[in-house]
């Protein structure tokens, strides 16, 4: 159970990113967090693992806080909460396998790791999982001579050799065609979903949100103003979210929402 | 499209450099006016220009005529001291410079190590190779190890700057993703920021031997070992002919490092 209580954060500029979010995601929920640019849906999932660091409230894990964890408890905190960011976030000089090794610095020494003599255990949940995301033959390729989709399978299997609870996802298709975001969201809520993993994902795109999240929470200026099933995003409720607009094309609004077992079915056989 | 009423007859000049434009052309008349002036105090002795023509004549035809035999032991060992003076200048500048540079990020380092290791860079650029030889040959006696730490000195700070710079403009992105695993801090730069800098670590090594073997060169005229001893005397002697025949070797060794950092850039980056 991941817990958010009374969430505050405000930026040295003065700007109040978050004002006060109170949030209780239960274990092996996909959540996504939609919500217009600006919105604080970055700095909110940025709070979680404190890559940026709360002004106010708490934030609990099965009971413990992390906003008033020391650094060492932090880094260990850490190891538990997987990240997947828009730009892929790889070193784009190191191999796929260093990148994806790299989920486990935060259980090896320095000596361990600036060698490159990770435990036998971690290299073979390593192949392992560079199987399962199809890029078995890419092992030793640079990082940097992969394609968008291929880049983002390294991240995911980056995330989850830190063997997390939780995943955080930063807008994981926002630099992905369509065909390939479906693919990488599939593949992560499958993860996900296989290993028992709470999920808060950002996204942008509405219906992709729709598709593939249990429950969907819409941010407005760093305040809930949505926390509900994916069919209850109607025009109005995403005007409230985005403001004003034509809603007209959007699939939940016309009552068009395609089931998940229909793309699936569609797209393996593409 | 509807036709934008065009306003009749707008002129459009050039913003001068400096405003108002009076004050440009007056900075111009005062530069070239102290030019001029400064230039006539330079009291140029014109029978001495013509005397020194001969001796240039002379000079340049023994430089043509270079003789490597003469000082053969002397040029070698001067030679082989530079070319050792210039790797291990070369080697300590690149291990030190890392962590210097490194200090020197604001982005990546507290404050107090951020000043102190700008501290550092900024008095290692601050003097000449020739006046810092000199400080070294005073400390630790004449000879090449004075001329080692001079190029050391001078290679860090030229390195660590370039390497600060480096860092402060990397892509942060995954540094944020390297954080998020629980990695701590030696972790961060090993897989954050090291393999991001490395290839222009290694490209400004190279540019910096190439200076580090000129350089070795020329300390050795204060007493800092290498080449530039020898150097010195044959010019003193008015040894021409040897004297060319070292320029000729300095020439090709510079050539060949040239030659080898392409080869090595090529290969690594």
């Amino acid at each position: 159970m991941l817990t958010l209580k009374n969430l505050t954060k405000k930026y040295p500029t003065g700007d109040l990113a978050l004002k006060g979010i109170t949030l209780s995601i239960p274990k092996g929920e996909i959540l996504a967090l939609i919500g217009p640019s600006g919105a604080g849906k970055s700095t909110l999932i940025r709070c979680i693992n404190r890559l940026v660091e709360p002004s106010g409230g708490q934030i609990l894990l099965d009971g413990i806080d992390i906003v008033s964890l020391g650094t060492e408890d932090l880094r260990k905190m850490r190891r538990r909460l997987g990240m997947i960011f828009q730009e892929y976030a790889l070193v784009e000089r190191l191999s796929v396998m260093e990148n994806v090794l790299s989920g486990r610095l935060g259980y090896v020494s320095f000596w361990q790791s600036w060698q490159r003599r990770f435990p036998q255990a971690d290299v073979t949940e390593a192949f392992r999982l560079l199987d399962r995301v199809g890029l078995s033959q890419f092992v030793d390729k640079r990082a940097d001579a992969l394609s968008g989709g291929q880049r983002q399978r390294v991240g995911i299997a980056r995330a989850l050799m830190q063997n997390p609870q939780v995943l955080l996802v930063d807008e994981p298709t926002a630099s992905l065609d369509p065909k390939t975001s479906r693919q990488i969201m599939r593949l992560l809520t499958e993860l996900a979903q296989e290993r028992g993993l709470t999920v808060i994902i950002n996204i942008h795109d509405v219906p992709l949100a729709q598709m593939f999240a249990q429950r969907i929470v819409g941010l407005r200026l760093g305040e809930v103003v949505y926390d509900g099933p994916p069919d209850g995003l109607t025009a109005a409720m995403l005007t409230s979210i985005y403001g004003d607009e034509d809603w007209s094309t959007m699939p939940a609004t016309q009552g068009l929402r395609p089931h998940r077992e229909d793309l699936l079915a569609s797209e393996v056989s593409s | 499209m509807s036709q934008s009423p065009l306003k009749d007859h707008v002129t459009w000049a050039p913003a001068p450099w400096i405003r108002p434009a009076w004050l440009q052309w007056g900075v111009l008349l005062v530069v070239v006016g102290y030019v001029i002036l400064a230039g006539s105090t330079l009291n140029v002795d014109w029978e001495r220009i013509v005397a020194g023509g001969e001796r240039t004549i002379r000079m340049m035809s023994d430089f043509v005529r270079p003789d490597f035999t003469a000082r053969q032991t002397d040029v070698w060992n001067g030679i082989l001291e530079s070319l050792v003076m210039t790797v291990v200048a070369s080697v300590v500048g690149f291990v030190v410079s890392i962590p210097i540079g490194f200090g020197a990020a604001r982005t990546i380092s507290p404050l107090p190590i951020y000043v102190l290791c700008r501290g550092i860079i900024t008095l290692a650029r601050t003097f000449q190779e020739v006046i810092i030889a000199i400080l070294f040959v005073i400390m630790v006696g004449f000879g090449p190890l004075a001329g080692v730490l001079t190029l050391s000195f001078t290679t860090i700070g030229f390195l660590a700057k370039l390497l600060a710079e480096k860092i402060e403009e990397i892509d942060p992105a995954p540094l944020e993703a390297i954080r998020a695993t629980g990695a701590s801090w030696l972790q961060l730069m090993d897989y954050g920021v090291l393999p991001q800098i490395m290839p222009r670590l290694i490209g400004l090594t190279i540019y910096r031997f190439d200076i580090n073997l000129r350089e070795s060169a020329i300390v050795g005229i204060v007493g800092a070992g290498g080449i530039g001893a020898t150097l010195e005397t044959t010019f003193d002697r008015y040894e021409f002919r040897t004297a060319g025949a070292i320029l000729i070797v300095i020439i090709g060794l510079v050539m060949l490092t040239e030659w080898s950092s392409t080869l090595i850039r090529k290969r690594l980056l």
